[in-house]
């Protein structure tokens, strides 16, 4: 049941915000940055209580039998360290939002709404349960892009609307061909797992129509279109949380229902993963390269990243590669998760605080900005480096395993995505040169001044976390690693 | 005449509506036009009357009254309940529009005496009795479909009566073909001696009366009225005539399929042919569809075949029967919340709404919720009553009807989104808001379609049963 408290506590605090009459914005602001403190407490508890291996804090109700649907929630290895990763950005979103001025109170209900959508994502081990909580995390995300967001945003949070929202139904369309195969029919993720039903054409129909709805979320080539403006327009705690949360749900499908629950399809079409994460990784690098909107690029560099776990995952199908290679690909896949959602987090956070200075995101009308506002460009460039793999940040430990669990079966394909960190350490550091070295430049000639100690302690724990990922990163590795090495055996069955 | 178990008190809801229609009728021929509402209420206290009776009689035994012709089952509960509460909805849906109008009576004696008919459809097990509640179910609505005596209505009643005639002799043919067949017009009669009866006759029959039900449904191939009496009628009577008759004549086209004629070889083809040409049909053509009333008519007749789904599965699966009434249900409150929205904002193209999310949010979320409820998305009624359904017919061994049906549920997304998309756009066209009725009407429609699709459990397993044989 604690489990059940952590997901749903931020709704029942979001609830109250809005319940409560006449509550000064003030209070509405520290009451959210407390209620995602309070998860995240919760959350670490979860982590020390976690024994190590297998489902842990299981809740397994009835909820409408007659259709094989229950309320099961629990975690592993696979989804606590996402959980973890969701509280820790939520709770820096909630401070960053602390200089939130405008419907403080239904922008702060939403976030909260988003959180208890995002960790009851990642905690779902029932199909259906699983996908209300995909389909209102696209909901919210509308209403977050479209009520706060900037330029275009009605048009921006209608196509990621309609586009996501298609993409969803056709996963639910691969989620009642999984249902209808088993006997007795049923949603559950881990009897489905068990059983893994559906092969052959089924199997291929089922896969098509799932890795369509995780494709257009994560985003992947060709399913990406959505992705820039939406992040151009949202609000920076949106952004952050889109990136960081929401494309991971696309990403944990992939890991959590599509490769053990269709083994054997999975294995047939791993290729196709590994060529869609390949194109991936250079497209998204390349089209970032071309950017001059700071926040565009980075969308684009997401891209460039989910481009690796899939490579990964599909590297992990592939029959070449044996035991230990695969479950080498699964850890790195599912680290590389938890590292793009911080280090992007926070570049998505500090492009926010760009964007409040200057009015825009446009490279050029900034230079020189390293003089003036050195805990700003040290942060940025801390968080540029842990995005384009340097060693001793989580983006390294996660990509070097990705590579080497990917180098036996997809030898070439892993080449070409190794040349995606020289694209992408090409493009940060042109950024950082353009925004913060040269002659001081600033939109209007505005004097632009350094992060704030809010601003900071919102962004700063994010980098911290790479860091200790990349410098320690056994802790986390331990608890991936077993769950890792179970999806492996399962998805070579 | 005894032995007939002739016992009135198992009737009380399909009396408590002929009471109130025919008190209804009188009292207000004498009360004055501004106390026309005591008929209503009258009405509404029938039909809160006739839910709890139906609901105390469902938890009783299972039996047939006056000589077998009528069962009191899990089917007739499913039927008196669904029908009842969502006559419900229409007449509070119609409160604006009707109020102090000067034939306010006769609008709601009408309604009252439509929904008899529809429960008649869903409890009989013989079919004399199905003749008499097709014509009680059909007869008043032709009227009300003309209510406002408009070019349109007028158009569309004449349309409406003209294709039910039709059908209404069909029906009555098909009757005879089977009682020459089988020597009797009872169902367990029917269910002993048609095996062995020839095959030509029985098809015949068969198909006559099915075609009778389909156009109560609005299935094809009798669905031709359908868009015209949704755009041509008073916006509550759209909602009534796209409900309420479907829930008896999909009823009784189970009742027909399951109890009378289970052992007829090719009627649950019949049927999933139908049912897969029906969803196809109202799909294509609603992906044209520019008025909103004309798209929700399109959209009924799809609804349709997805029920029929469950038709096609019946006695072959143990989720034909919970399914059907359960997708009953949900369709019910959903479309009612649909046509409510329409009711309070007028419009007669897609784009008329232009903006209504900026204006009138709850409004707009309420139509938000019951077009992606008519969808099937989760966690809406529909989708439980969906995946029913496709779990029943998949069940009954018809995969490839419920490939059909999931394409279809696919493809109609894009002419729900087309209406839910200007919802969100920047617009400020001024909208006409006409009374509070039909907006209370869509936000609780709305609500009880998510909520009767989060508390799904109760629901499905009070269903699950078999009909009386």
């Amino acid at each position: 049941m604690l489990l059940s408290l952590v997901v749903f506590w931020p709704l029942l605090v979001g609830l109250g915000v809005l319940a409560v009459p006449r509550l000064p914005d003030r209070a509405v602001r520290w009451l959210w940055v407390a209620a995602s403190a309070v998860d995240l407490a919760l959350v670490v508890g979860i982590w020390i209580g976690y024994p190590g291996r297998g489902i842990g804090y299981e809740t397994n109700l009835r909820w409408i039998p007659s259709v094989g649907v229950g309320y099961h929630v629990g975690v592993d290895g696979l989804s606590l360290p996402l959980l973890a990763m969701t509280a820790v950005l939520f709770l820096a979103c909630a401070i960053y939002s602390l200089r939130q001025r405008t419907r403080v109170r239904g922008f702060a209900a939403l976030f909260l709404f988003l959180e208890t959508v995002s960790l009851g994502l990642f905690v779902s081990l029932d199909l259906i349960l699983f996908f209300v909580f995909f389909d209102l995390s696209i909901v919210g995300m509308y209403f977050v892009i479209a009520g706060w967001g900037h330029g275009d945003r009605q048009r921006s949070a209608l196509k990621f609307f309609l586009y996501t929202f298609l993409g969803s139904l056709a996963l639910l369309l691969g989620f009642i061909g999984l249902y209808l195969s088993g006997t007795p029919h049923t949603f559950d993720m881990v009897a489905l797992t068990h059983a893994h039903p559906l092969t052959g054409l089924g199997g291929t129909l089922a896969l098509l129509a799932i890795g369509l709805g995780l494709a257009i979320k994560t985003p992947t080539v060709p399913f990406h279109t959505w992705l820039p403006p939406a992040h151009t327009d949202a609000p920076a705690a949106g952004s952050a949380i889109l990136a960081g949360v929401l494309l991971k749900m696309g990403t944990y499908g992939f890991v959590r229902i599509a490769m053990p629950m269709l083994p054997d399809t999975w294995r047939r079409y791993a290729l196709v993963a590994v060529v869609v994460g390949v194109v991936s990784v250079v497209y998204g690098a390349l089209v970032a390269l071309a950017q001059r909107d700071f926040k565009r690029m980075i969308a684009y560099t997401s891209v460039n990243h989910m481009g690796y776990v899939l490579l990964a995952i599909g590297a992990a199908g592939l029959l070449g590669s044996g035991a230990a290679a695969r479950s080498l690909a699964v850890t790195g896949a599912v680290t590389q998760m938890v590292s793009h959602g911080l280090i992007t987090g926070a570049l998505f956070l500090l492009s926010g605080v760009l964007y409040e200075r200057g009015g825009t995101y446009t490279m050029d009308a900034y230079g020189g900005l390293a003089s003036r506002t050195p805990r700003f460009a040290l942060l940025t460039a801390a968080a540029a480096f842990a995005s384009l793999g340097l060693p001793g940040f989580s983006g390294f430990v996660a990509e070097f395993q990705v590579f080497a669990g990917s180098l036996g079966p997809v030898p070439v394909a892993t080449a070409i995505a190794v040349l995606g960190i020289l694209l992408t350490a090409a493009l940060f550091l042109a950024a950082l040169r353009r925004i913060f070295l040269g002659g001081y430049r600033a939109p209007g000639g505005a004097t632009v001044s350094d992060l704030t100690v809010v601003e900071a302690v919102a962004i700063a724990p994010l980098m911290l976390l790479a860091l200790l990922i990349g410098v320690l990163p056994r802790f986390l590795l331990d608890l991936i690693e077993p769950a890792a090495r179970t999806a492996a055996e399962l998805v070579a069955r | 005449m005894t032995g007939m178990n002739e016992d009135p008190a198992a009737l009380l809801p399909e009396i408590a509506l002929a009471v109130a229609a025919v008190v209804g009728l009188l009292a207000g021929s004498w009360l004055p036009r501004r106390r026309q509402w005591i008929v209503r209420l009258l009405a509404t206290i029938a039909c809160a009357v006739g839910i709890v009776a139906a609901a105390v009689a469902a938890a009783g035994p299972a039996r047939t009254v006056f000589g077998g012709s009528y069962a009191i089952d899990t089917g007739l509960a499913a039927g008196r309940i669904v029908v009842l509460a969502a006559t419900l909805l229409v007449i509070a849906l119609a409160g604006t529009a009707v109020s102090g109008h000067r034939r306010e009576t006769e609008f709601v004696v009408l309604l009252v005496l439509a929904a008899l008919g529809a429960v008649v459809l869903a409890g009989a097990t013989d079919l004399l009795l199905l003749i008499a509640g097709y014509l009680l179910a059909s007869v008043p609505l032709y009227a009300l479909t003309a209510f406002d005596a408009d070019p349109a209505g007028t158009e569309a009643a004449l349309k409406y009566y003209l294709i039910g005639a039709l059908f209404g002799v069909v029906l009555m043919l098909g009757v005879a073909a089977l009682l020459a067949a089988g020597g009797g017009t009872d169902y367990p009669t029917l269910a002993r001696t048609l095996p062995d009866a020839p095959p030509v006759l029985v098809a015949a029959g068969f198909v006559g009366v099915l075609g009778g039900l389909l156009f109560k449904a609005g299935g094809a191939p009798a669905q031709f009225w359908v868009p015209d009496v949704t755009e041509g009628a008073s916006t509550p009577v759209a909602a009534f005539v796209t409900t309420i008759p479907k829930i008896g004549a999909l009823i009784a086209a189970y009742r027909l399929l399951d109890v009378a004629l289970p052992g007829v070889a090719g009627a649950r083809l019949l049927v999933a042919v139908v049912a897969a040409g029906t969803m196809t049909l109202g799909n294509l053509a609603a992906f044209a569809q520019t008025n909103p009333r004309r798209l929700l008519g399109y959209s009924t007749i799809s609804q349709v075949g997805y029920l029929l789904l469950a038709v096609a599965a019946a006695g072959h699966a143990a989720l034909a029967l919970p399914g059907l009434g359960y997708y009953l249900a949900g369709y019910a409150i959903t479309n009612i919340g649909a046509f409510a929205v329409l009711a309070a904002l007028p419009s007669s193209t897609l784009d008329g709404h232009r903006g209504l999310f900026g204006r009138r949010p709850v409004l707009a979320l309420a139509l938000v919720v019951c077009l992606l409820g008519l969808v099937g998305t989760p966690p809406t009624a529909i989708f439980v009553g969906k995946l029913s359904v496709f779990t029943a017919a998949f069940d009954a061994g018809l995969l490839w009807l419920v490939v059909v049906a999931a394409l279809n549920t696919l493809a109609s997304l894009y002419y729900y989104l087309r209406w839910i998309v200007p919802l969100f756009r920047r617009g400020d066209a001024p909208h006409p808001v006409a009374g509070r009725w039909p907006a209370a009407v869509a936000v609780t429609a709305a609500g009880g379609s998510l909520v009767l699709g989060l508390a799904a459990q109760p629901v499905v397993r009070a269903l699950t049963a078999e009909l009386l044989r």
